[in-house]
């Protein structure tokens, strides 16, 4: 038995019939990760003699009947732009090297309650800037699927390393698409929860009204677990809401009769890769054949929202990453004589050529003389976005779209040119600016068995229908049963 | 200030309000300790940490703005004004730009003249305030304290009403007055929880357009800004009058040298990048929540005043003396509740003990000793057990040793001779040392009587009950 190939619904299943032990499980992901990690470079921070030792407690604790949880001993990876307390989050910049956090996030102090066990951070466009994780300042993450391809971002190290099996389920964050198009490329599944379901405390910030941390996971029934543990309003997040507590994995029925699909038109037109397309076109055959109604509908606003996202987003970014100034923590330059140069220097010489591009445009957006023809144009773009998305609610239960309008592309093709970078994300930005939840599955290989993904949109804190839907795909099209990640060159 | 001038003032005053806790985090707002130790995560702008806000901070900036008559907005938000300072840990400060939660209301003061006049406030706002750097404190560079950093401030800015010092001044005091009265501001200036940015341009009296502006910002003693607009006003005339422009800038007030300097220039202007904060959601108020407020309110100045006057028959100068500090108005009152004698009290708060304020330069804060303390005296008096003048001694006293004043008298010995017999040995000792008075006297000058009086007082160092020894001269002359 491939210890690591197990989801974690089954490797629970294993512990409650004692066929495998809490310690069982941490040592094969340790192995796992001795074995494969210098291929994948999914991490920034391995914890790995940490996990041992807390596995050891866990088991204790357990024993003793200390601590109660479904989730007790399960491993996870983290990426490494969530605050871990004593385990430095650097969010792959230079800036934050060596910081380490005196706090834990929400969703950290959640995975530690159940006793689950972090494996380490995983690596990240810088800032959580980018599509491919080759922003990231100390590495490049190859795709599990194909190593000279990129794993996709900015969850990159979270979609890599569960897709090579080097932890069995993983936190990621979403800001335009970073869980969802990553998980996409890796063939693994993705989940953005609607805006405020999932507390933000602890999640170092790229564009606060768009952030959201959701989980990467093998398949449908993890993404629902994990879910449960995250979701949840949290006095320290405002705008977190204070739903009632709800168990996903109820939603998980298997049965898509009746449920009402609407096909944006939009998301199918050009850009969109020709194999991308016949994957989503099967994919709607088989929802139909399991008696879903489908029908196309036009999205017109959708067009806009890629500038929207990118003038919101950086307008954002260039205030939150203001606080990196080289005078209480992070990187400060060696070279300065006054105020100044310091705060110029720290800061040139700590951010990496994309975080400054996008500090550059969100400064610019922000400017007086320019803020009304970009952020608040952009902010009534945003509120007509939402519009036409309530619109299509009223008419359907969930959309369905490709997650990303490509397979995973080369290492090396897309980082020298920004525009090209920033169309992938083309097909996520609007459910970030609509703040609504979505969620990637694979629907399929290309003709060089790379995985694609289909996104499936909900209406806010309908993450039940979503993930329904995808499920009953999943359990239809056996995603998993069929393609592996080769790890070839 | 040339006569054919006048002066046009708008203030914009900051305020530390009183809450336990910062705008933003739990830490203690208290004044001082070590630095960095009223700090967390959040008031240093660790990555990841959000803001929250306190709902006190919007319950003080409600009852601010309903005292100052101010409209409260129920749809109100938080906005983020951007700019690098190592005093400022997120590089930006949450305050309010386009909708503050209390717009259009104003206070009235006299104007020069003594006549009622309305300043207009245009809006009071909330935010938080920045931290402080200590330069070459401690051994050399400038290192960052961040205890005062998320203590909330509102900031109240007045409409361009204001046309002299004087205004200035006394709309300051009276501003300051009702932040004491509705308890949502200590306004102390020495601690900088009090402070103003002042405004200052001169026109041609009878112009319609105003003059270019100047900008002083951060002063925090009344008497300087007293004096800054003064000099500032001057410098002005002074420019236009020799045919130059007035720049629009900051200036920074010397006190010491009594002169303006220049901070920057209009070119520099920073560019805050306002937009609305993402991380906190849009303050909505009900009805009911600002109805309540208004309901608590405390009782306002002009309130009390018409209270002294017709309960307690004060005149309307004492009266509006007693209430322009709520302290002091309180102290009348606890007092007069222990001791019944409204009138007494007020005579000792607004003569010696203002007289002895005035020269420490003390607020009325400062006031060392109780309420209790001066009722005791009140009575002390009323009773006869000391005289007015042993009370004069006995504040004095209570300025530098504050206790009961039974135990002071005992101390100092000060109780007043009222034993028949002891008064009489000192009214025959008066007559025999002045037979020229007497002859005064029993030659119909009255007056003679009061130089006796005097003379018995100097004799037993003002202990002897002076109602007695009046009335035992008179029994004495006249046998």
């Amino acid at each position: 038995m491939d210890i690591t190939n197990l989801t974690v619904h089954e490797l629970q299943e294993k512990i409650k019939n004692k066929e495998l032990s809490i310690l069982d499980i941490t040592k094969a992901y340790v192995e796992r990760i001795n074995e494969k990690e210098k291929e994948v470079k999914a991490f920034v921070t391995t914890t790995c003699d940490e996990a041992i030792e807390k596995a050891k407690k866990i088991e204790e604790k357990v024993e003793s009947g200390e601590l109660n949880s479904d989730f007790a001993g399960i491993p996870i990876g983290i990426k490494d732009n969530m605050c871990t307390k004593g385990v430095r989050t650097t969010c792959s910049s230079k800036m934050l090297e060596n910081f380490v956090a005196p706090y834990n996030a929400t969703v950290v102090e959640k995975l530690n309650d159940e006793g689950i066990i972090s494996l380490g951070k995983l690596n990240m466009d810088e800032f959580a800037m980018g599509a491919s994780t080759e922003y990231s300042y100390f590495k490049k993450t190859c795709n599990p699927w194909n190593l000279n391809a990129v794993p996709g971002g900015s969850s990159g190290g979270s979609a890599a390393a569960v897709a090579a099996n080097l932890v069995p389920w993983a936190l990621g964050s979403d800001t335009g698409g970073s869980i969802r198009q990553p998980a996409s490329f890796c063939g693994v599944v993705g989940l953005k929860p609607t805006y405020g379901l999932v507390s933000r405390y602890g999640l170092v910030a790229f564009a606060s009204s768009l952030d959201q941390i959701g989980p990467i996971t093998k398949d449908v029934r993890d993404a629902a677990m994990l879910l449960n543990i995250i979701a949840g309003h949290d006095e320290k997040d405002t705008t977190s809401y204070d739903n009632p507590k709800k168990d996903y994995t109820k939603a998980l029925k298997n049965d898509v009769k009746g449920l009402k699909i609407g096909i944006p038109k939009e998301y199918f037109g050009e850009g969109i890769n020709e194999e991308v397309k016949k994957k989503l076109q099967e994919a709607i055959q088989i929802y139909k054949k399991l008696g879903a109604e489908v029908e196309e509908f036009s999205l017109d606003i959708a067009e806009y929202a890629l500038a929207t996202y990118y003038i919101i987003a950086c307008a954002e970014a260039s205030s939150n990453l203001g606080r990196f100034d080289g005078i209480r923590y992070g990187y400060r330059t060696e070279n300065f004589s006054n105020l100044r140069e310091l705060y110029r220097n720290s800061r040139s010489e700590g951010f990496g050529p994309e975080v400054k591009r996008r500090i550059i445009l969100g400064t610019y957006v922000l400017s007086s003389g320019y803020y009304d023809a970009y952020y608040k144009k952009a902010q009534q773009v945003r509120t007509l976005v939402k519009k036409e998305f309530d619109k299509a609610f009223e008419k359907y239960d969930v959309l369905l779209t490709p997650t990303s309008p490509t397979v995973a592309f080369e290492i090396g093709t897309r980082s020298e040119n920004p525009l090209e970078m920033y169309l992938a994300d083309i097909c996520t930005v609007s459910v970030n600016i609509a703040g609504l939840p979505g969620i990637s599955v694979p629907c399929g290989v290309n003709s060089h068995n790379m995985p694609i993904g289909m996104q499936l949109i909900g209406n806010k804190f309908e993450e039940e229908k979503i993930l329904n839907a995808a499920y009953t795909f999943e359990q239809e099209y056996k995603f998993r049963d069929k393609y592996k990640p080769t790890f070839s060159k | 200030m040339a006569n054919d001038y006048e002066m046009v003032i708008g203030l914009e005053v900051h305020s530390e309000l009183s809450t336990k806790t910062k705008i933003f985090c739990s830490c203690s707002t208290e004044f001082g300790g070590e630095p960095n130790t009223h700090t967390c995560p959040i008031c240093m702008a660790m990555p990841g940490t959000l803001p929250v806000l306190n709902e006190k901070v919007v319950e003080y900036a409600v009852k601010a703005g309903l005292a100052t008559n101010c409209e409260i907005s129920k749809d109100s938000k938080n906005d983020r004004k951007n700019y690098f300072y190592p005093d400022t840990p997120r590089a930006y400060q949450i305050s309010q730009f386009d909708k503050p939660l209390c717009e259009h209301g104003y206070i009235e003061i006299e104007d020069d003249k003594g006549n009622p006049k309305k300043i207009g406030i245009t809006r009071i706002h909330i935010e938080d305030d920045a931290g402080k750097l200590n330069h070459n404190e401690f051994g050399g560079g400038s290192l960052v304290d961040l205890n005062r950093a998320g203590v909330p401030l509102i900031e109240i800015v007045s409409e361009p009403d204001l046309r002299s010092s004087g205004e200035v001044d006394r709309y300051l005091k009276k501003l300051k007055s009702i932040l004491e009265y509705i308890e949502v501001s200590d306004c102390k200036m020495q601690e900088g929880s009090f402070r103003a940015d002042v405004n200052v341009s001169v026109r041609k009296r009878g112009a319609a357009k105003f003059g270019t502006r100047t900008e002083m910002k951060n002063m925090s003693s009344f008497k300087a800004i007293t004096r800054a607009i003064e000099y500032e006003a001057d410098r002005q005339i002074g420019v236009i009058e020799d045919g130059g422009k007035i720049e629009q800038e900051t200036l920074r007030w010397d006190d010491v040298s009594g002169r303006t300097f220049s901070m920057r220039d209009k070119e520099d202007a920073q560019d805050y990048r306002y937009f609305p904060e993402p991380d906190l959601v849009a303050i909505r108020l009900s009805e009911e929540y600002i109805e309540n407020i208004k309901k608590n309110l405390p009782e306002m100045p002009e309130s009390r005043r018409e209270r002294y006057i017709n309960d307690f028959k004060l005149s309307e100068k004492d009266a509006k003396l007693l209430t322009a500090s709520k302290y002091l108005s309180n102290m009348f009152e606890a007092a007069e509740r222990l001791c019944g004698n409204a009138k007494s009290v007020a005579n000792w708060l607004l003569s010696d003990i203002s007289r002895i304020l005035n020269e420490k330069e003390l607020e009325p804060d400062g006031i060392p000793f109780k309420a209790e303390h001066l009722a005791k005296l009140v009575e002390l008096i009323d009773k006869g057990t000391i005289s007015s003048a042993i009370g004069k001694k006995v504040v004095e006293e209570l300025f530098e040793n504050p206790k009961n004043p039974e135990e002071i008298i005992k101390e100092k010995g000060w109780i007043q001779i009222s034993d028949e017999s002891a008064i009489k040995e000192v009214v025959e000792k008066v007559i025999a040392a002045n037979p020229q008075s007497v002859v005064d006297y029993k030659a119909g000058k009255d007056r003679a009587i009061g130089f006796l009086v005097g003379q018995a007082m100097k004799e037993t160092k003002g202990k002897a009950n002076p109602q007695m020894l009046n009335k035992m001269f008179i029994e004495e002359l006249k046998k």
